[in-house]
Protein backbone atom coordinates (compact mmCIF):
# COMPACT_ATOMS: atom_id res chain seq x y z
CA UNK A 1 0.00 0.00 0.00
CA UNK A 2 0.99 3.48 -0.91
CA UNK A 3 0.87 6.23 1.32
CA UNK A 4 -1.01 7.92 -1.03
CA UNK A 5 -3.86 5.52 -0.53
CA UNK A 6 -7.39 6.55 1.36
CA UNK A 7 -7.20 8.60 4.17
CA UNK A 8 -9.18 5.61 6.45
CA UNK A 9 -6.11 3.45 5.57
CA UNK A 10 -3.87 5.80 6.58
CA UNK A 11 -5.10 7.11 9.69
CA UNK A 12 -5.42 4.64 12.52
CA UNK A 13 -8.27 6.89 14.49
CA UNK A 14 -10.97 7.23 11.92
CA UNK A 15 -11.84 10.51 10.98
CA UNK A 16 -15.08 11.98 11.66
CA UNK A 17 -16.00 11.20 7.43
CA UNK A 18 -14.54 7.74 7.96
CA UNK A 19 -16.79 6.27 10.38
CA UNK A 20 -14.38 7.51 13.19
CA UNK A 21 -17.88 9.10 15.28
CA UNK A 22 -20.66 7.66 16.87
CA UNK A 23 -23.86 9.61 15.86
CA UNK A 24 -26.08 9.55 19.28
CA UNK A 25 -23.32 8.50 21.57
CA UNK A 26 -24.18 5.11 21.23
CA UNK A 27 -21.85 2.61 18.88
CA UNK A 28 -22.94 1.27 15.23
CA UNK A 29 -24.06 -2.06 16.91
CA UNK A 30 -25.67 -0.91 19.17
CA UNK A 31 -27.32 1.94 17.76
CA UNK A 32 -28.42 -1.06 14.94
CA UNK A 33 -29.53 -2.98 17.90
CA UNK A 34 -32.26 -0.41 18.99
CA UNK A 35 -33.65 0.20 15.33
CA UNK A 36 -33.97 -3.33 14.38
CA UNK A 37 -35.57 -3.85 18.30
CA UNK A 38 -38.27 -0.70 16.67
CA UNK A 39 -39.35 -2.85 13.88
CA UNK A 40 -39.84 -5.40 16.29
CA UNK A 41 -42.24 -3.77 18.38
CA UNK A 42 -44.06 -2.76 15.33
CA UNK A 43 -44.52 -6.48 14.74
CA UNK A 44 -45.14 -7.71 17.60
CA UNK A 45 -47.35 -5.19 18.26
CA UNK A 46 -49.25 -5.45 14.97
CA UNK A 47 -49.72 -8.89 16.22
CA UNK A 48 -51.17 -8.33 19.53
CA UNK A 49 -53.46 -4.96 18.44
CA UNK A 50 -55.10 -8.12 16.05
CA UNK A 51 -55.41 -10.14 18.89
CA UNK A 52 -57.16 -7.62 20.55
CA UNK A 53 -59.31 -6.70 17.52
CA UNK A 54 -60.11 -10.38 16.74
CA UNK A 55 -61.14 -10.76 20.31
CA UNK A 56 -63.71 -7.54 20.74
CA UNK A 57 -65.13 -9.48 17.31
CA UNK A 58 -66.45 -12.08 19.13
CA UNK A 59 -69.11 -12.39 22.27
CA UNK A 60 -67.15 -12.46 25.89
CA UNK A 61 -68.60 -15.27 27.94
CA UNK A 62 -70.90 -13.97 30.13
CA UNK A 63 -72.04 -17.04 32.58
CA UNK A 64 -71.00 -17.89 35.68
CA UNK A 65 -67.10 -19.05 35.72
CA UNK A 66 -67.90 -22.54 36.93
CA UNK A 67 -70.47 -23.27 34.50
CA UNK A 68 -68.32 -22.19 31.38
CA UNK A 69 -67.99 -24.65 28.60
CA UNK A 70 -65.74 -24.12 25.47
CA UNK A 71 -67.98 -23.37 21.90
CA UNK A 72 -66.86 -21.63 19.06
CA UNK A 73 -69.89 -19.29 19.88
CA UNK A 74 -67.77 -17.15 22.19
CA UNK A 75 -64.43 -16.00 23.79
CA UNK A 76 -62.91 -18.21 26.50
CA UNK A 77 -61.93 -16.88 29.71
CA UNK A 78 -58.37 -17.69 29.57
CA UNK A 79 -58.06 -18.45 33.37
CA UNK A 80 -60.50 -21.53 32.74
CA UNK A 81 -58.11 -22.54 29.32
CA UNK A 82 -54.51 -22.00 30.83
CA UNK A 83 -55.30 -24.29 34.24
CA UNK A 84 -52.98 -27.19 33.98
CA UNK A 85 -49.77 -27.77 35.87
CA UNK A 86 -47.48 -30.36 34.91
CA UNK A 87 -47.19 -34.12 36.56
CA UNK A 88 -50.48 -33.26 38.59
CA UNK A 89 -53.25 -34.35 36.07
CA UNK A 90 -56.60 -33.15 36.27
CA UNK A 91 -56.31 -30.37 39.46
CA UNK A 92 -57.59 -27.05 38.63
CA UNK A 93 -54.84 -24.76 38.61
CA UNK A 94 -55.78 -21.52 36.97
CA UNK A 95 -52.75 -19.23 35.62
CA UNK A 96 -50.33 -21.02 38.16
CA UNK A 97 -48.21 -22.17 35.08
CA UNK A 98 -47.72 -19.61 33.06
CA UNK A 99 -47.12 -17.40 36.45
CA UNK A 100 -44.30 -19.69 36.63
CA UNK A 101 -42.92 -19.00 33.53
CA UNK A 102 -43.67 -15.35 33.74
CA UNK A 103 -41.45 -15.79 36.69
CA UNK A 104 -38.72 -17.47 35.28
CA UNK A 105 -38.14 -14.73 31.91
CA UNK A 106 -38.17 -12.10 34.42
CA UNK A 107 -35.51 -13.73 36.41
CA UNK A 108 -33.61 -14.56 33.77
CA UNK A 109 -33.73 -10.81 32.49
CA UNK A 110 -32.46 -10.17 35.97
CA UNK A 111 -29.20 -12.07 35.33
CA UNK A 112 -29.02 -10.90 31.82
CA UNK A 113 -28.66 -7.42 33.12
CA UNK A 114 -26.64 -8.31 35.89
CA UNK A 115 -24.41 -9.39 33.43
CA UNK A 116 -24.51 -6.61 31.13
CA UNK A 117 -23.17 -4.83 34.69
CA UNK A 118 -20.32 -7.43 34.93
CA UNK A 119 -19.46 -7.20 31.47
CA UNK A 120 -18.99 -2.92 31.99
CA UNK A 121 -16.48 -4.08 34.43
CA UNK A 122 -14.29 -6.35 32.23
CA UNK A 123 -15.37 -8.88 34.46
CA UNK A 124 -14.98 -11.79 33.09
CA UNK A 125 -15.86 -14.70 35.90
CA UNK A 126 -19.07 -12.32 36.42
CA UNK A 127 -19.75 -12.75 32.87
CA UNK A 128 -19.61 -16.29 32.22
CA UNK A 129 -21.76 -16.94 35.77
CA UNK A 130 -24.54 -14.42 34.96
CA UNK A 131 -24.84 -15.70 31.48
CA UNK A 132 -25.23 -18.90 32.03
CA UNK A 133 -28.04 -18.67 34.63
CA UNK A 134 -29.68 -16.63 31.64
CA UNK A 135 -29.25 -19.40 29.17
CA UNK A 136 -30.86 -21.50 31.91
CA UNK A 137 -33.43 -19.47 32.48
CA UNK A 138 -34.59 -18.77 28.92
CA UNK A 139 -33.75 -23.14 28.06
CA UNK A 140 -36.37 -23.40 30.86
CA UNK A 141 -39.26 -21.05 29.62
CA UNK A 142 -38.86 -22.73 26.14
CA UNK A 143 -39.35 -26.72 28.10
CA UNK A 144 -41.93 -24.71 30.20
CA UNK A 145 -43.57 -23.26 26.74
CA UNK A 146 -43.39 -26.50 24.82
CA UNK A 147 -45.45 -28.08 27.46
CA UNK A 148 -47.87 -25.51 27.33
CA UNK A 149 -48.43 -26.01 23.59
CA UNK A 150 -48.13 -29.80 23.98
CA UNK A 151 -51.09 -29.46 27.07
CA UNK A 152 -53.14 -26.75 24.47
CA UNK A 153 -52.73 -29.23 21.17
CA UNK A 154 -53.91 -32.11 23.33
CA UNK A 155 -56.69 -30.77 25.30
CA UNK A 156 -58.83 -31.58 28.53
CA UNK A 157 -60.41 -35.18 29.32
CA UNK A 158 -63.86 -33.77 28.48
CA UNK A 159 -63.20 -31.74 25.20
CA UNK A 160 -66.70 -29.89 24.08
CA UNK A 161 -68.84 -30.56 21.32
CA UNK A 162 -68.60 -27.99 18.53
CA UNK A 163 -70.53 -27.11 15.52
CA UNK A 164 -68.07 -26.81 12.43
CA UNK A 165 -67.28 -26.81 8.84
CA UNK A 166 -64.59 -29.23 9.30
CA UNK A 167 -61.79 -30.38 6.55
CA UNK A 168 -63.76 -31.83 4.11
CA UNK A 169 -65.59 -29.12 3.94
CA UNK A 170 -68.75 -30.20 5.73
CA UNK A 171 -70.71 -29.25 8.89
CA UNK A 172 -70.47 -31.10 11.57
CA UNK A 173 -71.47 -31.52 15.12
CA UNK A 174 -68.90 -33.66 17.10
CA UNK A 175 -66.81 -34.04 20.27
CA UNK A 176 -63.55 -32.12 19.77
CA UNK A 177 -60.34 -32.78 22.01
CA UNK A 178 -57.66 -30.28 22.10
CA UNK A 179 -56.69 -27.61 19.20
CA UNK A 180 -55.28 -27.45 15.86
CA UNK A 181 -55.46 -24.57 13.46
CA UNK A 182 -59.02 -25.44 11.92
CA UNK A 183 -60.96 -26.22 15.28
CA UNK A 184 -60.53 -25.86 18.59
CA UNK A 185 -62.26 -27.27 22.22
CA UNK A 186 -61.79 -24.01 23.55
CA UNK A 187 -63.55 -21.43 21.48
CA UNK A 188 -63.89 -19.81 17.88
CA UNK A 189 -61.23 -21.20 14.85
CA UNK A 190 -59.63 -18.17 15.73
CA UNK A 191 -58.00 -18.60 19.08
CA UNK A 192 -56.33 -20.94 18.54
CA UNK A 193 -54.87 -19.89 15.46
CA UNK A 194 -53.77 -16.49 17.61
CA UNK A 195 -52.24 -18.60 20.39
CA UNK A 196 -50.47 -20.64 18.08
CA UNK A 197 -49.36 -17.73 16.09
CA UNK A 198 -47.95 -15.23 18.48
CA UNK A 199 -46.75 -17.20 21.30
CA UNK A 200 -44.91 -19.20 18.29
CA UNK A 201 -43.29 -16.12 17.05
CA UNK A 202 -42.32 -15.10 20.64
CA UNK A 203 -41.09 -18.34 20.98
CA UNK A 204 -39.17 -18.41 17.62
CA UNK A 205 -37.68 -15.15 19.70
CA UNK A 206 -36.56 -16.86 22.86
CA UNK A 207 -35.10 -19.66 21.10
CA UNK A 208 -32.75 -17.19 19.09
CA UNK A 209 -32.25 -15.57 22.40
CA UNK A 210 -30.99 -18.83 23.58
CA UNK A 211 -28.86 -19.15 20.75
CA UNK A 212 -27.10 -15.95 20.79
CA UNK A 213 -26.91 -16.04 24.49
CA UNK A 214 -24.69 -19.19 23.90
CA UNK A 215 -22.31 -17.71 21.36
CA UNK A 216 -22.33 -15.03 23.78
CA UNK A 217 -21.23 -17.51 26.58
CA UNK A 218 -18.49 -18.95 24.86
CA UNK A 219 -17.18 -16.05 23.54
CA UNK A 220 -16.58 -14.59 26.46
CA UNK A 221 -15.64 -17.93 28.48
CA UNK A 222 -12.61 -18.43 26.11
CA UNK A 223 -11.41 -14.75 26.46
CA UNK A 224 -12.11 -13.17 22.61
CA UNK A 225 -14.08 -9.90 24.76
CA UNK A 226 -11.31 -9.34 26.55
CA UNK A 227 -8.59 -9.47 23.66
CA UNK A 228 -11.20 -7.37 22.05
CA UNK A 229 -10.83 -4.50 24.74
CA UNK A 230 -14.65 -4.36 25.49
CA UNK A 231 -17.50 -6.29 26.20
CA UNK A 232 -19.92 -4.50 24.16
CA UNK A 233 -21.57 -7.55 22.70
CA UNK A 234 -22.42 -8.74 26.00
CA UNK A 235 -24.77 -5.13 26.46
CA UNK A 236 -25.90 -5.94 22.40
CA UNK A 237 -27.42 -9.30 23.27
CA UNK A 238 -29.28 -8.60 26.50
CA UNK A 239 -30.74 -5.56 24.76
CA UNK A 240 -32.52 -8.36 22.38
CA UNK A 241 -33.01 -10.34 25.82
CA UNK A 242 -34.86 -7.60 27.42
CA UNK A 243 -37.03 -7.19 24.30
CA UNK A 244 -37.88 -11.22 24.31
CA UNK A 245 -38.89 -10.62 28.25
CA UNK A 246 -40.63 -6.77 27.00
CA UNK A 247 -42.78 -8.78 24.67
CA UNK A 248 -43.73 -11.64 27.13
CA UNK A 249 -45.26 -8.92 29.29
CA UNK A 250 -47.65 -7.70 26.74
CA UNK A 251 -48.35 -11.45 25.65
CA UNK A 252 -49.40 -12.73 29.59
CA UNK A 253 -51.79 -9.41 29.84
CA UNK A 254 -53.66 -9.87 26.49
CA UNK A 255 -53.31 -13.66 26.39
CA UNK A 256 -54.02 -14.54 29.93
CA UNK A 257 -55.28 -11.94 31.98
CA UNK A 258 -57.79 -10.29 29.65
CA UNK B 1 1.34 -20.39 26.41
CA UNK B 2 -1.91 -20.74 25.93
CA UNK B 3 -3.03 -20.10 30.03
CA UNK B 4 -0.98 -16.27 29.02
CA UNK B 5 -2.62 -15.11 26.14
CA UNK B 6 -5.85 -16.33 28.00
CA UNK B 7 -5.18 -14.11 30.62
CA UNK B 8 -7.28 -10.67 30.37
CA UNK B 9 -5.22 -7.68 29.75
CA UNK B 10 -7.92 -5.81 31.32
CA UNK B 11 -8.62 -3.94 34.17
CA UNK B 12 -11.42 -5.62 36.32
CA UNK B 13 -13.20 -3.05 37.81
CA UNK B 14 -14.48 -3.63 41.68
CA UNK B 15 -18.41 -4.68 42.07
CA UNK B 16 -20.70 -1.17 41.57
CA UNK B 17 -23.26 -2.49 44.76
CA UNK B 18 -25.46 0.06 44.68
CA UNK B 19 -25.88 -0.32 40.79
CA UNK B 20 -26.37 -3.85 42.08
CA UNK B 21 -29.27 -3.30 44.46
CA UNK B 22 -31.11 -1.05 42.17
CA UNK B 23 -31.27 -3.74 39.58
CA UNK B 24 -32.63 -6.01 42.24
CA UNK B 25 -34.96 -3.36 43.39
CA UNK B 26 -36.25 -3.13 39.90
CA UNK B 27 -36.75 -6.65 39.58
CA UNK B 28 -38.67 -6.34 43.05
CA UNK B 29 -40.81 -3.66 41.70
CA UNK B 30 -41.29 -5.68 38.21
CA UNK B 31 -42.41 -8.73 40.58
CA UNK B 32 -44.86 -7.05 42.54
CA UNK B 33 -46.48 -5.68 39.89
CA UNK B 34 -46.91 -8.89 38.46
CA UNK B 35 -48.43 -10.79 41.41
CA UNK B 36 -50.47 -7.62 41.99
CA UNK B 37 -52.20 -8.31 38.52
CA UNK B 38 -52.17 -12.34 39.23
CA UNK B 39 -54.67 -11.37 42.08
CA UNK B 40 -56.60 -8.43 40.67
CA UNK B 41 -57.10 -11.89 37.62
CA UNK B 42 -59.01 -13.99 40.53
CA UNK B 43 -60.79 -10.88 42.99
CA UNK B 44 -62.09 -8.04 40.67
CA UNK B 45 -65.19 -8.28 38.34
CA UNK B 46 -64.00 -8.97 34.95
CA UNK B 47 -64.93 -5.43 32.75
CA UNK B 48 -63.84 -2.54 31.11
CA UNK B 49 -61.78 -1.28 34.50
CA UNK B 50 -60.00 -4.41 35.35
CA UNK B 51 -58.99 -4.43 31.95
CA UNK B 52 -57.93 -0.70 31.76
CA UNK B 53 -55.75 -1.45 34.96
CA UNK B 54 -53.98 -4.81 33.24
CA UNK B 55 -53.09 -2.64 30.41
CA UNK B 56 -51.81 0.02 32.69
CA UNK B 57 -49.80 -2.04 35.03
CA UNK B 58 -47.84 -3.36 32.15
CA UNK B 59 -47.17 -0.03 30.49
CA UNK B 60 -45.95 0.64 33.80
CA UNK B 61 -43.97 -3.10 33.75
CA UNK B 62 -42.53 -1.93 30.08
CA UNK B 63 -41.42 1.37 30.98
CA UNK B 64 -39.39 -0.45 34.02
CA UNK B 65 -37.86 -2.82 31.60
CA UNK B 66 -36.71 -0.22 29.06
CA UNK B 67 -35.49 2.50 31.05
CA UNK B 68 -33.62 0.52 33.70
CA UNK B 69 -32.51 -3.15 32.15
CA UNK B 70 -32.44 -1.84 28.58
CA UNK B 71 -30.88 1.91 29.73
CA UNK B 72 -32.97 3.69 27.51
CA UNK B 73 -32.54 6.52 30.45
CA UNK B 74 -29.20 6.66 30.00
CA UNK B 75 -28.95 7.33 26.21
CA UNK B 76 -28.73 10.82 24.66
CA UNK B 77 -32.03 12.45 24.72
CA UNK B 78 -32.18 12.26 20.66
CA UNK B 79 -31.53 8.58 20.86
CA UNK B 80 -34.21 8.33 23.60
CA UNK B 81 -36.89 10.34 21.57
CA UNK B 82 -36.28 8.39 18.08
CA UNK B 83 -37.03 5.27 19.95
CA UNK B 84 -40.31 6.55 22.13
CA UNK B 85 -41.69 9.20 19.51
CA UNK B 86 -42.30 6.25 16.83
CA UNK B 87 -44.49 4.18 19.32
CA UNK B 88 -47.06 7.04 18.83
CA UNK B 89 -48.10 5.18 15.75
CA UNK B 90 -49.28 2.12 17.74
CA UNK B 91 -51.53 4.52 20.04
CA UNK B 92 -53.74 5.38 16.52
CA UNK B 93 -53.32 1.49 15.25
CA UNK B 94 -55.38 0.26 18.80
CA UNK B 95 -57.88 2.98 18.60
CA UNK B 96 -58.32 1.87 14.78
CA UNK B 97 -58.06 -1.76 15.18
CA UNK B 98 -60.14 -1.88 18.28
CA UNK B 99 -63.15 0.52 16.52
CA UNK B 100 -62.99 -2.12 13.47
CA UNK B 101 -63.49 -5.14 15.88
CA UNK B 102 -66.36 -3.57 17.79
CA UNK B 103 -67.74 -2.68 14.20
CA UNK B 104 -67.90 -6.69 13.04
CA UNK B 105 -68.96 -7.13 16.24
CA UNK B 106 -72.24 -5.13 16.22
CA UNK B 107 -72.62 -6.58 12.43
CA UNK B 108 -72.36 -10.07 13.76
CA UNK B 109 -74.50 -10.00 16.35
Amino acid sequence: MSAHSTAIGVSSKRGIWGGGNEPLKASYGKLMMWFFLLSDIFTFAAFLITYLSIRVSYPAYAGPAGDFVGSNEYWPVPELVFDAIPFVHGIHAPLVFVGIMTFILISSSVTMVLAVEAGHRNDRNDVVKWLLWTILGGATFLGCQAWEWNHFIHGTDGGSTLTYINSMNTLVTELVHGANLNVNEYGPASFAQLFFFITGFHGFHVTIGVFLLFLCFYQAAVGIYDRRGHYEMVEKIGLYWHFVDLVWVFVFTLFYLI
Amino acid sequence: MEIQQNKSTLEVHPRNEEKIKKIWKTAGILLAITVAEFIMAFTMERGLLLYFLFIALTIWKARYIMLEFMHLGDEVKPLFYSIIVPLIFLVWLLIALAKEGSEIFMMRW
